[in-house]
């Protein structure tokens, strides 16, 4: 049964058509990847999922917790990481000059109250609620294996670690669904087994629906329950990984379009 | 922050402390101790200093709540500090209200007139919000010197000395006890601020406003909120000066005095209270100390004696731009580094 339904979505820059008609589903539970070559609309997808861009067409409903639909297309940002969608970014978007503990306790943002006045004066529940969620906090950290660096500064971090920070920051916010953008990109074959692992764990033992897009296929075939492809902004195939690997299409996607006629001709349509 | 040997914390409550650790603590005590007992001690200059400082650590620690927490410039300080002023002198002189009320009053006006000249941050940003900040500061400049009926013009108005429990409250003396509560209360509650769920909000959004927002925080309603915050603070600040001086008058709340402001914080320290208090204390000395530098020199170097009172301002340019170019992070970088240098002493094994 699909968490996330996202219905003809048509994203236009200018004269640039990003996304084309894109329907997807993404189910409960599942690992989906996301992939296609550059400038395929992946990272589009995310940023309509997670509001930053506003699609000029087309539907994006999430399954909530409560069990409602709720329209993701009309909401902003906060609201829609409220509802419990969390991402990571492809050129880390971390809070650098804030620590570790910091950047996840921004995590917790969605589920702690209080405000200026609260905050200013630390009273009695603010300062229960600035504890209660450091304990969730320190989950997190125990997961990730992030303790050594709890309260060093982010930017001064290496940037596998941060990698790291910034989905533990997404983790923080106790995420129905968690997208994550390249998570693996610019790490040695070691970093990215590790975080390999990571996106795993965090489906199965945490029991997270995840979506990602990565261009290390190998990483993808190997962790992902299902494939979804783009190209253009269209959806060009779906399925199983083993499927979807010798699909003539995302093999002509990917080898380039110059063989278009060639591939055409080859499959007789 | 770095651990101390010796120091463990086996609650979560304890290692968020705002002094978590010992030194930290003596430290402190020792700092109160020489506050509470440097007005027995110092003559009426250095107590006027000293309430100044005060006051301009309110002010700072204000503005550093906007510029340097949350990242959105501004040039309205001495435009926010005109409005607490005004608003404070106004309501006692107009309405009879007590300086205590009239204060309160006036922080809570300041704060919402500040909430609306930061409307344009929602959709401006860096040099763009500085430029739109500019305009509040001329239109309320322009307030002050025109709108006669209510502020008098360019005439100064006089308020009634406060007095509390028949204490005039506008000596040197009494007013400095008022000055260090606000400021440390004013300190206090920023510590706070920004160890909590709103005050990180606040930092999120100058550090990376987009991943802010996708990690939950609501972008617009946290900028209203700095702008409201801080403005609360500067009008304390201005409705501070209105009361200790008595006498308000447009030329205290000019363009220069959001300059004066915003280099004490650069000076002292973008997004740091200590910094704040660091910057007040060297902007308000620095004036003092070159005069007495000047009237030392009377007799002996009476040429630069001379020069020395017009070398002011360029003194004061000088020690800005030595500060951007060496320690960008200001004099509470610089504490930071004498304090991990003892840190470790005498066995620096550890790179500062």
């Amino acid at each position: 049964m699909p968490i996330l339904e996202i219905r003809d979505l048509s994203l236009r820059f200018g004269g640039v058509t990003a996304l084309a008609g894109l329907s997807m589903e993404v189910c409960h539970g599942e690992l989906l990847a996301l992939i296609g070559p550059n400038g395929a609309g992946k990272t589009s997808v995310l940023n309509c999922v997670s509001g930053l861009y506003r699609a000029q067409k087309g539907t994006i409903d999430l399954k909530g917790r409560d069990g409602a639909s709720h329209a993701l297309h009309r909401l902003a940002p906060h609201r829609i990481a409220a509802l419990g969608v969390a991402r990571t970014f492809q050129n880390i978007e971390l809070f650098k000059h804030m620590t570790v503990l910091e950047n996840l306790m921004l995590g917790r943002h969605v589920h702690m109250r209080g405000g200026v006045l609260s905050g200013g004066f630390y009273v009695g529940r603010q300062r229960r609620a600035e504890i209660e969620h450091r304990r969730a906090v320190e989950e997190i950290i125990d997961f990730m294996n992030l303790e050594p660096l709890r309260s060093a500064e982010v930017g001064n971090l290496a940037y596998g670690n941060q990698r790291l920070v910034e989905m533990g920051r997404a983790l923080a916010l106790d995420p129905l669904i968690l997208l994550l953008d390249e998570p693996t990109a610019g790490m040695n074959a070691e970093e990215k087994e590790s975080m390999a692992r990571f996106i795993l764990d965090v489906q199965e033992e945490r029991g997270v629906t995840v979506v990602v897009i990565d261009h290390d296929i190998d990483v993808i075939m190997d962790i992902s329950d299902r494939v979804v492809v783009l190209d253009f902004g269209r959806k060009i195939a779906e399925g199983a990984p083993d499927e979807v690997r010798n699909d003539p299409a995302v093999i002509d996607a990917y080898l380039g379009h110059a063989r278009e006629e060639r591939a055409a001709v080859g499959a007789g349509t | 922050m770095s651990l101390e040997c010796g120091v463990f914390h086996t609650r979560y409550e304890s290692d968020m402390g705002l002094r978590p650790r010992p030194v930290q603590r003596i430290r402190l005590a020792f700092f109160a101790t020489f506050v509470l007992l440097f007005p027995f001690v110092a003559g009426p200059y250095w107590l006027d200093l000293a309430n100044q400082i005060a006051i301009a650590t309110v002010g700072a620690i204000g503005l550093n709540i906007l510029v340097g927490y949350t990242g959105q410039i501004s040039l309205g300080q001495g435009a926010f500090m005109a409005i607490g002023a005004y608003t404070a002198g106004l309501l006692t002189l107009n309405a009879g209200l007590p300086w205590g009320v009239s204060i309160a009053l006036a922080c809570v006006v300041t704060s919402l007139a500040g909430t609306f000249f930061g409307l344009p941050s929602l959709r401006l940003k860096g040099l763009y919000l500085a430029i739109a900040t500019l305009a509040a500061q001329e239109i309320v400049e322009w307030g002050m010197t025109h709108w006669t009926a209510v502020t008098g013009g360019t005439e100064a108005i006089v308020l009634p000395a406060p007095s509390l429990f028949g204490v005039r409250l506008n000596s040197s003396f009494a007013f400095y006890w008022f000055g260090v509560l606000m400021a440390a209360g004013t300190a206090l509650f920023a510590a706070n601020l920004f160890r909590t769920r709103m005050g990180r909000a606040f930092v999120a959004v100058r550090d990376q406003d987009i991943a802010a927002s996708v990690i939950g925080v609501n972008i617009f309603r946290t900028k209203l909120l700095a702008f409201a915050t801080s403005s609360f603070f500067v009008g304390l600040a201005g409705a501070m000066i209105a009361y200790y001086r008595t006498i308000i008058t447009w030329e205290r709340f000019t363009l220069e005095t959001s300059i004066v402001y915003l280099a004490m914080i650069i000076v002292g320290g973008l997004g740091s209270i200590r910094g704040s208090f660091f910057g007040a204390v060297l902007i308000t000395l620095l004036p003092a100390l070159i005069t007495n530098a000047g009237r030392a020199l009377q007799d002996t170097a009476p040429v630069v004696a001379n020069l020395l009172p017009y070398a002011q301002q360029a003194v004061f340019g000088i020690v800005i731009i030595l500060f951007l170019v060496f320690e960008p992070k200001g004099l509470s970088k610089l504490w930071g580094n004498v304090k991990d240098y003892f840190h470790v002493w005498p066995f620096a094994y550890r790179r500062g």
